[in-house]
């Protein structure tokens, strides 16, 4: 079975967001929310990189552990879900997450604060609605995954920055980069999400 | 003659030395590519060595949206650690601890009875207004704690029993009855501090009631004021509580009103420890006020209270009062109807 992953070859990224906008616009993203962004570090300094940052459907997914409603889980394919009926918009996945990934549609106080959204791998939504309807696309976004398709902002980058698939895969695909162009920052975050690192 | 030449140059030698252990590191950070190039890399720092200059790596972001700057804050699977292994345990251990004890005091000393029995008078201990300010506060507390216990360990609890759909509108209504009533009770809060605050201050008599074992020892009279020792230290204890709640629960009701995750998670680690200490607390109250001791829930209930009862547990404050109203004039204490 794949275990599906993201990476962000920081040494290619040139952020342009083209992922951010691939993302809002096939998943149809409310205002306000961006499931997947670009930050910056060490900005005009020596040693700038970018990483394209979304939810990195981490192994042992904090926000699925902290879930008072256990709306959260991760399927067969390691792709981590939420069903949006469920959950009750209380804001402990967002203190969990080390990705900052969850948001939410209300920015208003007193506990009104939405469902969560967040980056769904474009796999559709975790709750009872039938893959690829109508009704799930308005809660979650596009469904490419049950289509056979990868996530649009991997699919769209323009330098091939952000990989999307397999885990096994990609982590090849960066390590023969990094053994080719001889240096790479590394794959952003994976430590953290699933608890290995790529070692070239 | 050499000795001179050599301290003149010092000055000299020591900056070939600098200048040579400064010329070093620049040619070791520029080291060469396969293909010739320099490596962009040499300069980069990379995620680990990041995170060890600081708990979290934050950047520039093109969006508006500037708390999403942040790209790493790996402290999240800490919090999980403390939300679900620290507190799961430590809470029930607390709170089914403490309502194993009560239970056991039960047993032990079981329920403490009036000596002298019953003398049919009555007498005003709380007003109204004091009343209505302990309710207030009391049913905020039981809505805020269950409520609060839900989000914990509903999820072990109850979800298995009623099922997720019907778990979720649980929960949901239970947020929403956490968040309005914390209002209610930081009102309740504020009126019993003020309120009780006087005759909450520590007196000599308090250590003499300790001396003689908290009217828990039958054959011993313990003297107190309007309120013993051990009210006081509810009354201390709810206060700091009461307020550590409060602040932790507004910081977290107003989220990035000058405050980031980290800060919330912090907030949320003294809010749920704080408020299974305080439940812990409240039960012991709840005990005493009802089962523990006869005659005491009509003080909060009616607002009267037994002559006899008040004369074994807070005789300074009988006499201060039957005082009072013999100076005023009135009937010492109001028959029993």
């Amino acid at each position: 079975m794949a275990r599906m992953k993201f990476l962000c070859d920081a040494d290619r990224c040139i952020d342009c967001n083209a992922c951010v906008t691939a993302c809002k616009n096939e998943n149809e993203v409310p205002w306000g929310i961006n499931r997947r962004r670009v930050v910056t570090i060490n900005d005009g300094k020596p040693g700038e990189r970018s990483v394209s940052m979304a939810c990195m459907h981490c192994t042992d997914p904090p926000c699925a552990a902290v879930c008072p409603v256990t709306c959260i889980y991760p399927t067969e394919d390691g792709i981590v879900l939420h069903d949006k009926d469920i959950c009750i918009g209380c804001g402990y996945c967002f203190y969990a997450c080390p990705f900052g990934a969850p948001q939410y549609p209300k920015v208003g106080n007193f506990g009104s604060r939405g469902k969560m959204d967040k980056c769904t791998y474009c796999a559709g939504g975790g709750g009872p609605e039938a893959p690829g309807s109508a009704e799930e696309f308005a809660k979650y976004g596009s469904d490419r995954f049950g289509q056979g398709k990868l996530p649009l902002c991997a699919e769209m980058c323009s330098t091939k920055s952000l990989l999307a698939g397999d885990g096994d895969i990609i982590a090849q695909i960066y390590k023969e980069r990094v053994l080719k162009r001889g240096y790479g920052s590394g794959a952003w975050g994976w430590i953290t999400a699933y608890r290995e690192d790529i070692k070239v | 003659m050499v000795m001179t030449l050599l301290s003149r140059l010092r000055p000299l030698i020591v900056t070939i030395a600098l200048l040579s252990i400064a010329a070093t590191v620049p040619a070791r950070a520029q080291k060469l590519n396969p293909d010739g190039a320099p490596n962009p890399t040499a300069s980069v720092v990379d995620e680990q060595t990041l995170l060890r200059q600081a708990p979290r790596i934050e950047g520039r972001i093109d969006i508006p949206d500037q708390k999403a700057a942040v790209l790493i804050q790996p402290a999240g699977r800490t919090w999980v650690y403390f939300h679900e292994v620290l507190l799961h345990r430590g809470g029930a251990i607390v709170i089914v601890g403490t309502v194993v004890l009560l239970g056991l005091a039960y047993l032990i000393i079981g329920r403490v009875r009036i000596a002298e029995g019953r003398s049919g008078r009555k007498i005003l201990r709380f007003k109204a207004f004091e009343r209505f300010s302990h309710w207030l506060t009391a049913l905020s507390f039981v809505i805020l704690g269950l409520t609060g216990l839900n989000i914990t360990f509903g999820k072990i609890l109850l979800l298995p029993v009623i099922g997720p759909d019907a778990f979720s509108s649980v929960s949901q209504a239970a947020k929403y009855a956490h968040n309005f009533t914390a209002f209610s009770f930081m009102a309740g809060l504020v009126l019993i501090i003020v309120i009780f605050f006087k005759d909450n201050l520590p007196e000599r008599v308090d250590v003499e009631w300790l001396k003689q074992g908290g009217g828990f020892i039958k054959n011993k009279h313990a003297p107190a004021g309007r309120f013993n020792l051990g009210e006081k230290l509810v009354y201390w204890f709810s206060l700091a509580a009461g307020l550590a709640v409060s602040v932790s629960g507004l910081l977290l009701l107003f989220p990035f009103y000058g405050t980031d995750i980290a800060d919330m998670q912090i907030a949320q680690v003294v809010h749920a420890v704080v408020a299974v200490l305080f439940v812990a607390l409240i039960l012991g109250h709840i005990y005493i006020g009802t089962l523990g001791m006869e005659g005491a829930f009509e003080a909060m209930g009616t607002g009267e209270v037994d002559l006899n009862w008040a004369k074994e547990h807070h005789d300074l404050w009988l006499a201060q009062q039957l005082a009072n109203q013999d100076r005023q004039g009135q009937p010492s204490a109001t028959p029993a109807e």
